[in-house]
């Protein structure tokens, strides 16, 4: 009897730890399918970032959880239109980064995050701030190709910016074009660490491409 | 037991299924609704995002005590503790709003920011040099904001009533004693600093803070940058001299030296741009300079800048006293300035600021009368014509070693203080046309302590209070200069301001050595400020009152000498500023219009009785607007510089009286000025450029509108004449190449 309750209590202990990851795996995959529509209302991606960082701080070893919690806020940072608010927003993404590079130091996809944030900082006054994140933003995409070469998302982000370059600074569709059909190829060829790892930005870089015909 | 097993299980599921309600609103202290606030159960996954009108509402299946948090950018996080059981839960919270730099009120009374991060700046460092009235001339962009006053015939920031000589300059907390090149008669000379030193430049045109002193006016100051962005070589070449320079940036970006020199020789410059005055010496200029910065593993920084300039120049205009003769002023002037500096974070919010600056003056100036021939005139009976013939060597050290301590209290409260030892040593030697000669030196030694807290009560409400005590030798008096400063946000985001302040000065060493007891001169400021900052507009309106109390009067001593010898003189000045910058009404178009109304008056050194200084315009008013072309990788910079005459006068000696009369008076034209600037940067745009190239075309006064700064009288007050500038226009042509980096993504971006 006594061994039939240890057998049940083991039971019950192991279902739960599985019951946990899958609550985890489970919230993680619904949150990350919400992320493409939430674009359409800064609010809902707000909500996203505050459900991610939830998780990541309650499961307080998952990466992933602070990485997309960096992301939604990063993303949010560029639906913000009004330019005094950004540099918090941008804080907060840095300090849930930061997090996440904690606990997977040298990784491309939190690399490009940074990248991200770097362009967001540098959004606020363009003029005056290049200097400071200009060359930020850069390094951190480099070091996303070195990380990760088949990484797509470095060079998505490195035509991105090439593509709203004028063509009277080097930019513009005829810079942009190769890093973007680069960045394709490696879509097309990229298979993700699991369900929930990074693997977004494909669509835009077709539609990128499409706009430079 | 299996039974009771199972039974245990069941209750278990059962339990897990019921959920819980928490529901509830979320306010800051004011009451008004919190939007975005993360509301999370602490350590589950189960939480929300309260709306737009601060509710919140959530179930969650978990059970017992735990910590509910509520968190969102800009307020302190709150953290409560939840007994969850089956009944729905309502919970509404208050949160306090974070005193944070981003949304507190901008002390900003009197003061005018030039930098890339202060939030409330009103230029940018890049626009200092694109202003195209300045020249490149660090302080020369300030004369478009309003406070400055036109003034065309000597150099310096003459700042709401005030003299040249009541603004001083600061570079990273030391004061700066010969910022400019040593005067010439009726020609304005430039700053000796390259602004591209400079990151940040606060102009204040009154009711700046306790930790500068003995400036009745103005401090204008400056601040240092820190390691430069990359390793890089600059060439420059143009049509007063040529010039180069290294700066280089440690592999680990922790540290970096730089070294330039510069040769300025005006002789292309008066070619093109013909002279009034007859240049005998063309003015020459050598400079060199070097610095080192180091990043401190507690992320404080050693940074040294020293600097050495060797230069003379030797003009020849008509003797005002006669009909031939010529008057031949010649000045060779050799300087040297050394600054260093430690800034370190010492934890516990404690940071410590010293510096340490020496710096060495030396002007020889030889003035004669020559004649038609220019050759010089022995003059052997002391009349005012024999005056004219002298020579002036003036040699002077200073030193300084200052330190301020901070301490960071919670929010953005800080107290800081220090203390400051001003060193000055200067010597004149003053040789007449009879060879006899007069040797006399002043030496000071001014100790000042200080201290001033900001405090910060609430987002919307903060100040700042110090205090000044010093204590200088020459004077061998103790002053205590109080300064205060408030500031209110209003719910629109625009802001009051409110700045007083005492400030005290020195007698000029000009009007020294004298026999008389003197104090400090002694001035009041009121100020009063309105600012709205949104989305690429800047528009504030400034009143202020100054009252100067104790200004030093002036008379002749008896070997002729014009010194200090009471500190009866007095006055007072009042005016309206507006300022408004604009880069969004027009695409890619950026403007400021600046306008002063000015009414001063005041009686010190051989003034007669309270008049408006010649100084001093009622009516200033300046316009700057730049546009960048894309497609032409061009720039074009437009000031228009206004002010309406200025008085002038003659005072004549009253040898029966004793003492000055006006003998003349008069108000001079108004003054118009237009100066224009091209940019062209042929190399934008290429991918990895060797080098990165801009061209500047720049025509001050390019219309030729007639301007009059002045009148000078000759000696019995018969005769005046018109000081105009020393060429009609001046046109500037010059190259400057980067070489070893890639500018072009910085030119994108100042112009997107």
């Amino acid at each position: 009897m006594k061994k039939l309750i240890l057998i049940a209590v083991v039971t019950f202990l192991v279902t739960g730890t599985f019951a946990q990851s899958e609550k985890y795996m489970a919230s993680m995959k619904s949150n990350i399918a919400a992320i493409d529509t939430s674009f359409k209302n800064p609010a809902n991606l707000l909500d996203l970032a505050n459900k991610f960082e939830r998780i990541a701080t309650a499961e307080k070893n998952q990466w992933l959880a602070y990485y997309y919690a960096a992301l939604c806020q990063v993303n949010y940072t560029y639906m913000e239109k009004d330019k005094t608010k950004i540099d918090a927003i941008a804080d907060k993404a840095t300090e849930l980064i930061n997090k996440a590079d904690a606990l997977q130091p040298n990784n491309s996809e939190i690399s490009c995050i940074k990248s991200m944030i770097a362009s967001s900082h540098m959004m606020v006054d363009p003029m005056t701030r290049f200097m400071e994140y200009g060359p930020e933003s850069q390094s951190h995409i480099d070091a996303a190709m070195q990380q990760d070469p088949a990484n797509p998302r470095p060079e998505y982000l490195k035509g991105q910016g090439l593509k709203y370059t004028p063509e009277q600074f080097g930019g513009g569709c005829t810079t942009a074009k190769p890093v973007l059909q680069s960045s394709l190829e490696k879509y097309n060829t990229f298979v993700p660490g699991s369900d929930i790892h990074p693997n977004w930005g494909k669509q835009r870089v077709e539609m990128l491409i499409g706009e430079c015909k | 037991m299996k039974q009771g097993l199972v039974l245990l299980f069941l209750i278990l599921g059962l339990v897990s299924n019921a959920q819980v309600k928490i529901a509830g609103k979320i306010t800051d202290n004011k009451g008004k609704p919190v939007a975005g606030v993360s509301i999370t159960l602490k350590d589950s996954y189960d939480g929300t995002t309260s709306d737009s009108l601060g509710f919140y509402s959530f179930a969650t299946s978990e059970k017992g005590r735990f910590i509910l948090e509520a968190s969102v950018i800009g307020f302190r996080p709150v953290a409560l503790e939840v007994d969850l059981a089956s009944a729905p839960i309502t919970l509404n919270i208050a949160m306090k709003e974070l005193v944070t730099e981003l949304k507190a009120v901008v002390i900003s009374a009197g003061s005018f920011v030039a930098s890339d991060k202060n939030k409330g700046a009103v230029l940018s460092a890049l626009d200092i040099v694109t202003t195209p009235s300045a020249n490149g001339d660090v302080t020369s962009a300030f004369n478009t904001l309003p406070g400055t006053q036109q003034v065309g015939e000597s150099e310096g920031l003459f700042v709401r009533g005030g003299s040249a000589t009541e603004s001083k300059i600061y570079m990273d907390g030391n004061l700066v004693n010969n910022f400019f090149y040593s005067s010439t008669p009726g020609i304005a000379t430039r700053g000796r600093f390259n602004p591209f030193l400079f990151k940040g430049t606060i102009f204040s045109s009154g009711g700046y803070s306790a930790l500068y002193g003995q400036a009745l006016s103005s401090a204008l100051i400056l601040e240092s940058k820190d390691l430069p962005e990359r390793t890089q070589a600059d060439l420059a070449i143009s049509v007063i001299g040529v010039g180069g320079g290294i700066q280089h940036l440690s592999k680990d970006k922790r540290s970096s030296w730089g070294v330039s020199y510069n040769y300025a020789n005006l002789w292309l410059g008066f070619a093109i741009n013909k002279q009034k005055q007859d240049f005998y010496q063309i003015p020459v200029y050598h400079e060199g300079d070097a610095n080192f910065r180091i990043r401190t593993k507690r992320g404080g920084f050693i940074k040294y800048y020293g600097y050495i300039s060797a230069n003379k120049t030797g003009f020849r205009s008509p003797d005002i006293d006669s009909a031939v003769l010529k008057n031949a002023f010649a000045i060779e002037n050799f300087n040297t300035y050394q600054n260093i500096n430690w800034r370190e974070n010492f934890g516990m919010g404690w940071k410590l600021t010293t510096g340490f600056s020496f710096s060495t003056n030396k002007d020889d100036i030889n003035n004669e009368l020559q004649d038609a021939d220019n050759q010089r005139q022995v003059i052997t009976s002391p009349s005012f014509f024999a005056f004219k013939n002298f020579k002036l060597s003036n040699k002077a050290q200073y030193a300084q070693v200052r330190f301020v301590l901070e301490k960071k209290l919670n929010g953005l409260n800080v107290i800081r203080f220090g203390s400051d030892y001003f060193y000055s040593r200067e010597q004149s030697t003053y040789t007449l046309y009879n060879g006899s000669r007069f040797t006399e030196s002043v030496t000071d030694n001014l100790k000042s302590v200080f201290a001033e807290a900001d405090i910060y009560i609430t987002n919307n409400l903060a100040a700042k209070a110090g205090g000044r005590v010093e204590h200088s030798q020459i004077v061998d008096k103790w002053n205590v200069a109080p300064r205060l400063s408030l500031a209110y946000k209003f719910p629109d985001n625009s802001q009051a301001s409110f700045a007083y302040g005492l400030f005290y000065q020195n007698p000029e060493r000009k009007y020294l050595p004298t026999v008389a007891a003197l104090d400090y001169s002694r001035a009041a400021h009121y100020i009063l400020q309105y600012q709205k900052l949104a989305n690429d507009r800047i528009f504030r309106v400034e009143a202020f009152y100054k009252k100067y109390t104790d200004l030093y009067k002036t008379n002749l001593s008896a070997t002729g000498r014009e010194v200090a010898v009471n500190n009866n003189g007095f006055g007072d000045a009042k005016g309206l500023e507006l300022f408004f910058r604009d880069k969004k009404t027009f695409k890619r178009v950026d403007f400021w219009i600046s306008y002063s109304y000015l009414d001063t008056k005041r009686d010190f050194l051989n003034y007669p009785k309270a008049i408006t200084p010649s100084f001093a315009a009622n009516h200033t008013a300046a316009l700057v607007v730049k546009k960048f072309v894309l497609p032409w990788k061009t720039g074009f910079n437009l000031s228009y510089n206004f002010a309406t005459g200025r008085p002038y006068y003659h005072f004549a000696y009253d040898n029966a009286l004793g003492k000055y009369i006006i003998g003349d008076a008069g108000r001079t034209i108004n003054y118009n000025s237009m100066s224009f600037s091209v940019n062209y940067l042929p190399n934008l745009g290429k991918t990895n450029p060797k080098a990165f190239i801009v061209w500047v075309l720049g025509v001050n006064n390019v219309l030729g509108q007639k301007q009059v700064f002045n009148y000078n009288y000759n000696n019995d007050g018969s005769r005046k004449e018109a000081v105009t500038p020393p060429s009609k226009r001046f046109m500037f042509i010059g190259c400057f190449i980067s070489f070893g980096i890639d500018r072009t993504q910085d030119a994108i971006n100042n112009n997107l």
